[in-house]
């Protein structure tokens, strides 16, 4: 029945997967990589994950299969990129191996044919994952159907200066009352900026009185359920940095606007990035994160090899890698990447157990207990819609 | 056999700019097989111009493009005018040229830090004014786009500056200066009278191509434009690289909209280029003079600031390189640490070699080129057209952004290879804008006296034109390597993110914010683009040091 299951699912990936190598025969997928070279087009806008790549790189080169990270300042590049290569008819040996990929992106690729696979939970390491525990098999509600493989979670903290803020607005309205209080000390990455639209998201969940309306697609009581956000952002706005005419571009920015002084109060997707960056000088030592009240929005990191790609067996090799005890050990731990893990802490052997119970998250990082679950994304038609929206009410006047 | 070449040339240039700009239409056309857009329809524009920001945008790029253009030609105007053959000309220009090195991504990161309400001179203020934060005052990216326009007239003086003076040798200025004060001119009313109208037609397409640039960069605009809403480049781009494919439709639209702005934008300059000229005209037969000394001392000063820019720019993102903590209203770091350049200098050592190899081939392929279609032209006594001339300049005057896509999907695999020819595209005509005009200018009498005691054409190319024409081949081949180290779009695009240069890593960076990396990556940049400029500085007074007439080049 499995064994039908996959041929379907091949057969629904024709033509690209035809002549493809089949995931779940592992042995012949070690032989094809032998000497592949995996381009691995990822974000490289900071340096702890380009160390963290580099590092996974040298675990890469011990199974034979080179990889090389080719560094965007914005995964989309990497799609357009795709697409280019299928109107070109360039099917076989394209210049992109394996993305680092999530939510609109990846729905965009799969809606269009241009991933390959499923190959995700052929994987020997997948045996680990927790697919239970973890959204790992849905990518912002968009199933995954193993055509991206999960390798980090992230969760939406709140970074801010310990030294200047005591008590953190841990709401929506709490964050409103804040800014009416502190004119000018805090902003948003711009959206449509992910981390941007992102913060809308955030804001929309507190807001609403039941996020469970969030998980279907944007429908007919868009304006009903928004409402109440945009209240928010028109009491908000006047007040931000800048008084909104001006918007850091970037999540990372904005640590640089809380070491000028510039603002006091900034939303990541990564719950360890303040405890690294205070590592790297680019925060304060005072720096501190915490959650709202009722919970903050995660999903999870994936990679996903592009229908066209030369080296696919590599990317595979590289992906089952990323999912391995020692590398999810190395990018939870807090000085090097500090991303939080997509493993089954049951699942694994007491000696790698240990190995996680024992890191030390560092002075600016939640614990798991502390970090609370995550709230689940919002269908990826919320987020389009409501920075569309945002663009047109705060972004072009 | 040189005689083909003109053409070989423009066809290496004009086609695959053709190709791409075709490209580029059919999907904003509604032709895009690979997005699922099969027919023919008008929706990419509609959806293009339902945008709300777009009309704003549009008059954005191109008030921002005019008043850069229009700023940088009249401080350099004053300069010239007010300052050229002075010592404080000479020292302005040993601070100003090696600033035409510095890429724009750079540049506009360190203008950012040096005028934000945050950054240097905030910080130097902060103890007089008594400030322990900085005010949130919108300074850059401001509506108007000012601290742009300021921004990108820093980056460009230096280039004109430079097209001028390599220009200026053939006019003989001393010899007009003189004359034109003999029948009473001030110094500057005379330079501008007698001179200026000669420069200026020496360096107009490099005008224009300043023109182009101010109104579709993206890298300046990202960083010192507003955001709310940007520039339509800014925005064409986004459009681009939005995760909804279908995006891609619009992108390709607002590109063809661009483009349209631009052109439009040219006309409006060549009109405005004639009503100059009749004003001037008038001007040079009135006996009327300036104010001297204050456009003197404004020029001066202005020029300073410019300089100042970008230099202090530069020193921020050496210091931040090698900061530990630093935080506002600190002057200085806490202390000072290497371990930025340990972090990143050995990557960076080998990205600047992949560079470099780019820049160099690309440039000598560029330097052959141009210097064969300008001998084939001198020999053959063709005249280049000024059909073949656009031609030659396409790959300047229509937006990167409205083209590259299209070009990627013509040269098949990304490489070393495809990037350096796609680099050529944009190297090539700036080799061409720098040395065409020298190299035409140059008096064809020498080459008469050459063929008249036996010197044969080859001879007389390599034995006596290139010899005094050194500076400006130089000056040309440093230009063409700068051009090559700073390209961004074509870079990523052809090379399909596999040929990772100083630029790409610079503006992934950037994007981060890590101001330590952006420091170091920043100067790697920098220095492989000033590099080759020492050198162009530095031979010819090494080579011509026991020939005065030679010197002033």
């Amino acid at each position: 029945m499995r064994l039908l299951t996959t041929a379907f699912a091949a057969l629904l990936a024709l033509p690209a997967a035809a002549q493809d190598i089949d995931p779940g025969n592992w042995e012949a997928v070690l032989a094809e990589a032998q000497g592949q070279t995996v381009y691995w087009h990822a974000w490289g806008g900071s340096t702890t994950t380009n160390d963290f790549i580099a590092w996974i790189g040298d675990r890469a080169a011990e199974q034979g299969v080179t990889l090389e990270h080719v560094k965007l300042s914005d995964t989309a590049d990497a799609v357009s990129r795709v697409v280019a290569e299928k109107e070109s008819g360039a099917d076989q040996d394209g210049a992109v191996d394996m993305i680092w990929i999530n939510g609109a992106n990846f729905a965009a690729m799969k809606d269009q044919g241009l991933l390959f696979g499923p190959f995700a939970e052929q994987l020997p390491n997948w045996q680990y994952v927790d697919v239970d525990g973890k959204t790992v098999q849905t990518d912002f509600t968009v199933p995954v159907e193993g055509y991206e493989s999960p390798w980090a979670m992230a969760q939406v903290v709140f970074i801010h200066d310990s030294a200047t803020v005591d008590a953190p607005p841990k709401s929506a309205t709490a964050i409103l009352e804040w800014a009416q209080a502190n004119p000018g000390r805090f902003t948003f990455p711009q959206p449509p900026d992910f981390l941007g639209t992102t913060f809308l998201k955030q804001m929309l969940i507190d807001l609403v009185p039941d996020p469970a309306v969030l998980q279907e697609p944007v429908g007919e009581d868009y304006d009903e359920i928004t409402a109440p956000l945009w209240a928010f952002l028109d009491e908000l706005t006047p007040h931000l940095w800048r008084s909104g005419e001006a918007y850091p571009q970037t999540g990372p920015r904005q640590l640089q606007l809380i070491n000028d002084g510039e603002v006091d109060i900034a939303i990541s997707f990564s719950p360890g990035e303040a405890t690294a960056a205070i590592a790297n000088f680019q925060l304060p030592d005072t720096a501190r994160t915490y959650v709202l009240d009722k919970g903050t929005l995660g999903n999870a990191s994936f990679v996903a090899i592009p229908y066209n790609s030369g080296s696919k067996a590599g990317a595979m090799v590289v992906a089952n890698l990323l999912l391995s005890p020692e590398a999810q050990l190395r990018a939870q731990t807090p000085d090097i990447l500090g991303y939080g893990t997509v493993l089954d802490m049951d699942k694994l052997s007491d000696e790698d157990r240990a190995a996680f119970e024992a890191l030390d998250l560092g002075i600016a990082t939640l614990s798991p207990a502390e970090l609370g679950p995550a709230q689940a994304e919002p269908h990826p038609s919320w987020a389009t819609r409501l920075a569309d929206d945002w663009v047109a009410k705060y972004g072009t006047n | 056999m040189l005689r083909p070449l003109p053409l070989l040339t423009a066809a290496l240039l004009a086609l695959p700019v053709l190709a791409g700009v075709i490209g580029t239409l059919l999907p904003a056309l509604g032709h895009a097989p690979a997005i699922g857009l099969d027919g023919w329809s008008l929706a990419p524009f509609r959806d293009a111009l339902a945008w709300p920001g777009l009309t704003e945008a549009a008059l954005l790029s191109l008030w921002t493009g005019l008043a850069a253009t229009l700023g940088t030609l009249a401080l350099l105007a004053l300069i010239l005018g007010g300052w050229h053959g002075t010592r404080a000309f000479t020292a302005l220009e040993r601070i100003l040229s090696p600033l035409l090195a510095m890429p724009h991504t750079a540049a506009a990161l360190g203008i950012a830090f040096l005028i934000a309400p945050s950054g240097w001179i905030a910080r130097a203020l902060a103890p007089i004014l008594g400030l322990s934060r900085p005010p949130d005052l919108l300074i850059v990216q401001d509506g108007l786009g000012l601290s742009l326009i300021a921004g990108l007239i820093a980056k460009e003086l230096p280039f004109l500056l430079l097209m001028s003076l390599a220009a200026l040798p053939q006019l003989r200025p001393n010899a007009r200066l003189k004359t034109a004060r003999s029948l009473g001119q001030g110094r500057m009313a005379g330079w501008l009278k007698a001179i200026f109208p000669g420069v200026y037609r020496q360096i107009r397409l490099p005008v224009l191509v300043v023109l182009v640039y101010g109104m579709t960069n993206v890298d300046v605009a990202v960083i010192l434009g507003p955001n709310t809403p940007s520039t339509l480049s800014v925005q064409v781009t986004r459009w681009m690289v939005d995760p909804d494919l279908a995006m891609r439709a619009t992108a390709a639209a607002g590109a063809v909209i661009q483009l349209a702005l631009v052109l439009a934008a040219m006309v409006f300059w060549v009109a405005l280029e004639r009503g100059a000229g009749r004003v001037h005209r008038f001007w040079v037969w009135c006996n009327h003079g300036l104010p001297e000394r204050p456009l003197r001392l404004a020029g001066i000063v202005l020029a300073t600031i410019a300089a100042g820019l970008v230099l202090f720019g530069l020193a921020s993102l050496a210091v931040w390189s090698v900061a530990g903590p630093w935080r506002f209203p600190d002057l200085a770091p806490e202390f000072l640490t290497l371990r930025s350049w340990m972090r990143h200098g050995p990557e960076m050592a080998q990205v600047a070699a992949i560079t470099l190899l780019i820049a160099g081939l690309s440039t000598l392929i560029a330097l052959a080129l141009t210097i064969g279609c300008l001998e084939a032209e001198h020999r053959h006594g063709m005249t280049p057209g000024s059909r073949a001339l656009w031609l030659l300049y396409l790959p300047l005057l229509i937006p990167q952004i409205a083209f590259l896509p299209g070009l990627q999907s013509l040269l098949l695999k990304p490489s070393l290879v495809s990037v350096t020819a796609a680099h050529l595209v944009f190297v090539l005509p700036y080799v061409f804008l720098s040395l065409g005009d020298p190299w035409r200018a140059w008096d064809p009498r020498y080459a008469r006296v050459a063929a008249g005691i036996g010197a044969g054409r080859a001879r007389v190319l390599w034995q006596v034109r290139l010899p005094m024409l050194l500076a400006p081949v130089l000056t040309a081949a440093a230009v063409g390597m700068a051009v090559s180290v700073g390209q961004y779009l074509p870079t990523l695009l052809i090379g399909g993110g596999r040929v990772p240069t100083l630029t790409t890593e610079a503006v992934a960076l950037a994007a981060g914010g890590d101001r330590r990396a952006i420091g170091v990556w920043g100067l790697g940049q920098a220095g492989a683009a000033f590099a080759p400029f020492a050198l162009a500085l530095i031979l010819p007074a090494l080579v011509w040091r026991n020939r005065k007439g030679m010197r002033n080049g």
